[in-house]
């Protein structure tokens, strides 16, 4: 069994690249170009070079004692919140950046949700001089002000989207439609392993660093490359499969995923695509889709603007269906609760989305001495608004 | 014969005209469809409305919005358009629907098919459906229900790619006019004229009808120095928006198009 994409664009049967004509051209080229170019010895050592003293990788795997004791479980924390900006968004933004250069790609366009992605890629376009326009949905530029001022900053012009339910997937939209409009001069870094081929791929490649320097992190401390347990929290997926990458093809590695489920999976507000969603096509991609009967994408909802998406990348569809990981969920509350737990014990603020994570250590039932690694995608800066007005309830 | 096909042997200059079904309310679909048809449409564009548009500017976007508000649903569509070709005045018009895969996916392929049959439907335009996966597990199913498959050429699309889509291309190219969504830019420009020319230098196998912000006579009259025809949508749907009138407005739309045209 693979769990890659394979020569056509798909995991299994999830992938593809279902794209109006417009923005064919685009994505041929991307498609034609992004592995001869990725794998080229310039680019590995400018992408290398920037992510050691830019990015400040590796990031940490920190045992994390007191969250271990409390859980009576070995769990490493891996540190991606301590990358410049703040999460893992910025490995996959510097990665297609110099791409966006070697394509001969003068303006930039972005999407964004928590605001992470669209900070990782505003930073990345201020370190090479390029214009960087970020689309949000309108209620996520209210949920999310900080990482708004921090956009407008470092010189990116942020749009808000006005339609649909005025999120994640509402920007992504009207990202898509600025490509489709300026065919010629732009590059549209999307944020996590979704849309159409070689999207996907590539932005798993970019965050697969996650996963290799887990392995040699881990060697070094416990004497094994490999870790019982992988855990992650999926939004499109990007930072769960950088993490799960490289341990796909050893099946002694679990790997749990975790969804929001907002109010509760049932409760009509909730982003569990696992659960709620069948397969159906949203961004380019065929994947498992939060729909009406009609086909119509339904609107999510999580507490976390980065997992407020309806759609998953369809390696995790191709995961779901195989097995290979295990996708659970966690509500607002569990995240709050585990949110907090993580600042007490550990000296931590995590982002909402890592919280729900960290939310699942909880449920897990691992046996004595099995090692986890959790994934800790971002930090909680940008969420302190929503941690300070829930503990006050 | 297709509708299609007997429309481009017989006619040029033809007028195709897009509409969001169930817009501007549930029940306007068939009054709509009746009006552009008596009014000399000869073809006509009925959007099936989706949640993400990806390809529509904002008007075509709002419609669909406003339409799903209201209650429009791909099987409600079907009821709806059930005894359409019954309409002395559309008997004769090419029919085609137009809109985004995921609902149709949800409704089934083959059953979409043998819907579209019944009511009498000869063509549709799906425009994230890829031309491969059209191909490689579509095609069958269309062609047994006599329904043919329209796919876009735009500015960007290469003279190889645009061989291979005539080549597989059935009814008619939709050539998209500009890089863009769909709406109303201004006036079509030089660029878009040297562009129309070079694809009509290519002698393609299949007519052309030329489409996104076609909004009036005067652009109308220009698309079709250059192809079979041409197709208004936004500027229409705006139209339609107005809401009061709504017969009256249509052949207002309408009637200017169908003048003669000047030498
Ligand atoms: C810190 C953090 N973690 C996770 C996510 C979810 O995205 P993904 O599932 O692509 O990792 C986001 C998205 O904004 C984020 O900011």
């Amino acid at each position: 069994m693979s769990y890659q994409v394979n020569e056509k664009g798909y995991y299994g049967s999830f992938g593809g690249a279902f794209i109006p004509e417009m923005l064919f051209p685009n994505v041929e080229d991307l498609r034609s170009r992004y592995l001869t170019i990725m794998e080229s010895d310039d680019f590995k050592k400018e992408f290398n070079s920037l992510l050691r003293d830019y990015v400040g990788r590796p990031s940490p795997l920190y045992y994390a004692s007191r969250l271990s004791t409390h859980h009576n479980k070995e769990i490493y924390l891996k540190r991606e919140d301590l990358n410049h900006t703040g999460a893992h968004k910025i490995n996959n933004t510097l990665g297609q950046i110099l791409l966006a250069k070697r394509l001969g790609k003068k303006r930039i366009i972005a999407e964004t949700g928590a605001g992470q992605h669209g900070v990782a890629a505003a930073t990345v376009c201020a370190l090479m001089g390029l214009e960087c326009i970020v689309y949000m949905g309108e209620v996520d530029i209210e949920r999310q002000a900080p990482n708004v001022a921090r956009m407008k900053l470092l010189g990116a012009k942020v749009v808000p989207a006005l339609c649909g339910s005025r999120t994640l997937k509402d920007a992504t939209n009207e990202a898509i439609r600025d490509w489709i409009n300026n065919p010629v001069e732009t590059h549209y870094i999307i944020g996590s392993v979704v849309g159409p081929h070689p999207y996907p791929d590539m932005v798993a490649r970019f965050q697969s660093v996650i996963s290799e320097e887990i392995r040699t992190q881990l060697l070094s401390k416990t004497g094994k490359e490999t870790p019982d347990y992988v855990i992650a929290c999926v939004g499109g997926g990007s930072n769960a499969a950088g993490a799960f990458y490289h341990f796909l093809d050893e099946p002694s590695v679990k790997l749990i995923a975790v969804e929001a489920a907002g109010k509760g999976i049932h409760s009509g507000h909730s982003a569990a695509t696992m659960v709620l969603g069948k397969p159906g096509i949203i961004h380019g991609s065929k994947t498992m889709l939060m729909q009406t009967e009609d086909g119509q994408i339904t609107e999510p909802y999580s507490i976390s603007a980065g997992l407020d998406y309806p759609g998953v990348g369809p390696v995790h569809a191709h995961l779901f269906e195989t097995g290979r990981a295990t996708f659970v969920s966690a509500t607002d509350e569990e995240a709050l609760a585990a949110a907090y737990l993580c600042c007490r014990l550990e000296g931590i603020i995590p982002a909402l989305e890592s919280a729900h994570a960290l939310a699942h250590l909880d449920k897990l039932k691992s046996a004595p001495g099995e090692i986890i690694v959790l994934n800790l995608s971002g930090r909680g800066d940008k969420d302190l608004a929503t941690y300070i007005k829930h503990q006050n309830l | 014969m297709n509708r299609i096909e007997e429309l481009f042997k017989k006619k040029r200059n033809i007028l195709s005209i897009y509409f969001t079904a169930g817009f501007p309310e549930l029940k306007d679909t068939v009054p709509v469809i009746k009006t552009l048809a008596q009014g000399g449409a000869d073809m006509i564009e009925i959007g099936i409305p989706f949640s993400d548009p990806l390809a529509d500017g904002p008007v075509i976007q709002q419609s669909s919005e406003l339409a799903l508000k209201n209650g429009m649903t791909l099987s409600l569509l079907f009821d709806q358009l059930n005894d359409i070709r019954k309409e002395t005045a559309v008997s004769n018009t090419s029919l085609l629907l137009m809109g985004y895969l995921n609902p149709v996916l949800q409704f089934g392929i083959a059953g979409f098919c043998e819907k579209a049959k019944a009511c009498g439907i000869d063509g549709v335009i799906i425009p994230d459906l890829p031309l491969d996966v059209y191909l490689q597990e579509y095609k069958e199913l269309f062609q047994k229900a006599g329904i043919k498959v329209v796919f876009l050429v735009t500015p960007q699309t290469s003279d190889e790619r645009i061989r291979l889509i005539d080549k597989h291309s059935e009814g008619f190219i939709y050539l998209v006019s500009s890089a863009s969504t769909t709406g109303v830019k201004g006036q079509i420009s030089e660029e878009q004229l040297a562009y129309f020319a070079r694809i009509r230098a290519m002698k393609l196998s299949n007519p052309v009808l030329i489409g996104f912000g076609i909004a009036d006579k005067a652009g109308f009259n220009k698309a079709c120095e250059y192809a079979e025809g041409a197709i208004i949508g936004s500027a229409f749907v705006k139209v339609l928006g107005q809401r009061n009138g709504l017969t009256e407005n249509i052949k207002k739309f309408i009637s200017p198009l169908r003048q003669e045209m000047p030498l």
